[in-house]
């Protein structure tokens, strides 16, 4: 009982969802890299993936609607609020490059949840627990940066995980691992996805996509083309840049 | 060369036998260093760090300031707090010099730049690191500092020892604020000049190895500190 007000905490009192970007513009050095971008994320349950060449602001326009990075234009709400650091624990993000704190594996998950506001006491316990459904429980006391790339970034996502976000953000989890460590990440991402958790994932590998996501959001020039269920886009893309990107060829 | 031989063989016997001179004299260098290394800790420690992930006007130049405070001249030191602590500076009616405590704050002066610069770098180098994880995370400011200082430990404790090192092996600050006098303010240093120009040799020599000794062994534990704080596969 005494846990009772960090649980709802944790729990459902203060939803973020939806994540939702109104008429986002970012420039950086005069380049114009997000240009009036319009996006909503967590309305449905499942994988949406966000696709497109390299620079089409993929990145960024995660970054704005985590409050990594402020619009130059624009509003970016979560759950109709403006975001805040309270309820920063129910977005989840994991990065291209895992970063792991100077710390074991578990000590790791054991900060986010501190920094979740999870009581002292409880904190080891759900650690232990999140690298046990990861079956990262034998490297629980190495320090996470002698870890190999692929344990890293396993642990960075259930790290991610380990405070039941709503939704998490993955901008090219996989892209540095071999198939074994991408696996054993989409693995991770389908079980959370089955319970509930909404992502939003960035990845240049097709066949990924095409496993994971429900929806396809594509991106060119800072600007969203098409937004449309996975099976339509794969089979017949809006746009011609869409349709010469599925067909490898250079999207100018 | 006999000299040579005669002077190594008598300052191993002095060490070998615990000589109570050479215990005390050590002994002061130890108590007056490690409280400076304390106090530059104390005050260059959470300092670097503000000015690691603040941003304030003036923030270059005063990162510019402490980095040219790095060098400064031990000599130099020694004379500016040997001018405030005299009987006519503004801190004279302390009647502290001549002092361990003049000693000790003419180390901390010469050695909290460098704790604060060697701060500074490395929590800036860690902020490029943890900023994005950190910030989503939600954590505030003084959180992320706290952070970064325990991510920087290994390279923190190089500071200090860097510091260390600086102060125990300095002259010229604690000969002009201590006065080398005997039993009172007499530092591994200050003894060897004195007995290098007496041509008491052993004792000096005796100190000397004493003194690259701890050098030695301060530096060792940068190494290690160092080899520990980075991944292995880098």
């Amino acid at each position: 009982m005494q846990y009772a007000p960090a649980q709802s905490k944790l729990g459902a009192a203060s939803s973020v969802l939806p994540v939702v970007g109104r008429s986002l513009t970012y420039k950086r050095d005069m380049r114009t890299i997000i240009d009036h971008v319009d996006a909503k994320f967590g309305c449905s349950r499942g994988v949406v993936a966000v696709l497109g060449p390299n620079g089409a602001g993929k990145s960024v326009m995660f970054r704005l609607l985590a409050g990594l990075l402020t619009p130059d234009c624009g509003s970016v709400t979560w759950a109709g609020l403006e975001p805040d650091r309270l309820r920063a624990h129910k977005i989840g993000f994991v990065f291209q490059r895992p970063v792991m704190l100077r710390r074991s594996a578990i000590a790791n998950i054991v900060y986010v949840l501190a920094a979740a506001g999870v009581p002292a006491k409880m904190r080891d316990e759900v650690a232990r627990h999140a690298l046990e459904q990861a079956r990262l429980l034998d490297i629980a006391k190495t320090p996470a940066r002698s870890l190999s790339g692929g344990e890293q970034q396993r642990l960075a996502l259930v790290r991610a995980l380990a405070t039941q976000p709503e939704l998490v953000f993955l901008d090219e989890p996989t892209s540095n691992l071999d198939p074994g460590s991408t696996a054993a990440i989409e693995c991770l991402v389908q079980r959370a996805r089955d319970a509930g958790t909404r992502f939003a994932l960035i990845t240049q590998d097709m066949g990924q996509a095409r496993r994971l996501a429900a929806e396809v959001i594509f991106m060119h020039r800072g600007r969203i083309l098409e937004c449309t269920p996975a099976e339509t886009f794969f089979c017949a893309p809006g746009t011609p840049e869409a349709a010469s990107y599925l067909e490898g060829k250079i999207v100018f | 060369m006999q000299d040579l031989t005669h002077a190594f063989t008598t300052a191993f016997q002095l060490i070998g036998s615990l000589d109570p001179v050479l215990i005390e004299i050590v002994g002061l260098s130890l108590k007056v260093s490690l409280t400076a290394v304390a106090i530059a800790g104390l005050i260059g420690l959470p300092t670097g760090a503000l000015i690691a992930v603040g941003r304030f006007r003036g923030r270059t130049a005063a990162i510019t300031f402490i980095n040219a405070l790095m060098g400064l001249p031990a000599v130099v030191v020694g004379l500016l707090v040997y001018m405030l602590l005299s009987n006519s500076g503004p801190l004279g009616a302390l009647q502290i010099l001549y002092t361990p405590t003049a000693m000790i704050i003419a180390q901390a002066i010469l050695i909290t730049p460098i704790v604060m610069a060697l701060t500074r770098q490395t929590i800036e180098d860690l902020k490029v690191e943890y900023d994005e994880q950190l910030r989503v995370l939600g954590r505030g400011a003084l959180q992320q500092t706290a952070t970064l200082i325990w991510e920087g430990r290994h390279s923190l404790l190089t500071a200090l020892l860097a510091g260390f090192g600086r102060a125990i092996a300095e002259v010229g600050a604690v000969l002009i604020v201590g006065g080398n006098i005997n039993h009172v303010t007499r530092t591994m240093t200050t003894a060897i000049a004195l007995e290098t120009s007496k041509g008491d040799l052993s004792l000096a020599l005796g100190l000397g190895i004493i003194l690259l000794t701890l050098a030695f062994v301060a530096n060792a534990i940068v190494m290690a500190a160092r080899a520990s704080s980075q991944p292995s596969y880098v």
